[in-house]
């Protein structure tokens, strides 16, 4: 229920963005995020975006496994 | 963004090494509440990967499962007597006392199943006619109806809403001691909205290691290590795994929306009682969008769990799916007895799907 999907904002037009899910795009009520931006990735659930997905924060926790394995091994 | 290193197949399994040079010697127990996660967990066979003496369980996380008889009963009871009910699809099917939104539309009564809110909404300016929306879901998807209530609905068009909310859940299940929990694994979805901060109350008060997790496999797996090492070292705080989509204070204009539009009230979960302060409804100045408000519905008393249908244990996590004698025999996909077996998140829908326990 709580599924929400990542996505890039390929348009915005008042409170709906068309969001492109790799290659599969359709129209998003944006109207829960503030100042976003065509090429802002966006979480969708149900048909709304609910956050921005923020790159630089997954590449750290991608990193925290080398990480945990450099203070384990 | 590429993202696909999340459900890689070596990183994952770098990870379960670590988690197996960790393994803690006394057993621990850690619960999630979200059906996502369970799905994640049971589709990756990840409690193959963990140590003998980590347990990972399945708490109320399918807000389809924890609706109300007497939500899905008035329901029925809109579809039938009143109006168009626009339903998500994983409640279509879930029976109330008796009958679902399903049944219903099989007697010719107008169900329409959508994708979004928003879909609902074109629906009807497009075909006008008395119409209600079944409004559940956690707090993720409490925002949605809120800033839809406040964009304004077509003429004619209401709410029953049936959103749960999952820190007041968690406080009744660790208060209710029914299972011993050695730490929480928190939806990622639902703190999106809700934030990190929430959790800390847990942490301090109750001393319990919280770890929020994203959705792919090697998410989860990260959050139990820390979940560990939280454990190893006594020192209970809250980990955000999830930071790319988790804020410490959550999406703020979503929760202002909510507090707009709706107020907390205690509410009935399905199999677990009455829980304080869990539920929302309409603020006064919204109440003319309630379902209730527009149609004169029967009184309805909660009507107990399916003859030998563990769910509720289930539920509270201190069953397995397994552990039901009717799970997988009287109890499948196409003959459902409990709710937890109709719903695609659904605790014993998703092990009879991927098989749960991941190990022979």
């Amino acid at each position: 229920m709580c599924l929400a999907v990542p996505g890039e904002v390929e348009d915005i037009q008042g409170r709906n963005g068309v969001v492109n899910f790799g290659g599969t795009r359709r129209k998003v009520d944006i109207s829960l995020i503030d100042e976003l931006n065509v090429g802002d990735y966006v979480i969708v659930h149900a048909g709304f975006a609910i956050e921005r997905m923020d790159e630089e924060d997954a590449r750290q926790t991608l990193d925290l496994l080398r990480q945990l394995e450099s203070a384990e091994y | 963004m590429d993202l696909s290193s999340f459900h890689d197949r070596d990183a994952v399994q770098r990870a379960a090494k670590l988690l197996l040079r960790k393994a803690p010697r006394r057993q621990l127990t850690f619960l999630h509440v979200c059906g996502t996660h369970e799905n994640t967990i049971a589709r990756y066979g990840l409690r193959s990967l963990l140590p003998d003496s980590v347990r990972i369980v399945a708490g109320p996380g399918c807000p389809v499962c924890v609706t109300s008889t007497c939500e899905i009963d008035s329901m029925v009871e809109v579809a039938q007597d009143h109006a168009r009910v626009f339903t998500y699809g994983d409640m279509f099917s879930v029976p109330g006392s008796g009958r679902s939104l399903r049944d219903a539309r099989a007697d010719g009564a107008d169900v329409q199943v959508v994708y979004s809110l928003a879909d609902a909404i074109s629906i009807a300016r497009k075909s006008p006619k008395p119409s209600a929306f079944f409004s559940i879901g956690f707090e993720t998807t409490a925002p949605l109806a809120a800033t839809t209530v406040l964009a304004g609905v077509p003429p004619d068009f209401y709410f029953q809403i049936s959103h749960r909310l999952i820190p007041p859940a968690m406080r009744a299940l660790l208060d209710a001691g029914e299972i011993r929990i050695d730490g929480l694994l928190c939806p990622g979805h639902v703190s999106t909205i809700i934030g990190a901060e929430p959790y800390e109350p847990f942490a301090r008060e109750y001393g319990i290691p919280i770890a929020i997790a994203g959705f792919e496999p090697l998410d989860v797996m990260l959050a139990l290590i820390d979940l560990i090492d939280q454990v190893d070292s006594g020192k209970p705080r809250v980990f955000n795994e999830y930071s790319r989509a988790v804020r410490w204070t959550g999406n703020r204009k979503a929760q202002r929306m909510i507090e707009r539009v709706f107020e907390t009230c205690d509410s009935e979960w399905r199999g677990l009682g009455t829980l304080p302060e869990s539920g929302l409804r309409l603020r006064d100045e919204h109440r003319d969008l309630d379902v209730r408000n527009r149609f004169d519905l029967k009184p309805r008393e909660p009507a107990p769990m399916p003859p030998g249908c563990r769910c509720a244990d289930v539920l509270l996590g201190s069953a397995d799916p397994s552990d039901c004698p009717l799970f997988g025999d009287r109890c499948t996909p196409p003959t459902p007895v409990g709710p937890c077996m109709v719903s695609s998140e659904g605790t014993c829908r998703i092990w009879y799907t991927y098989g749960g326990r991941g190990r022979g």
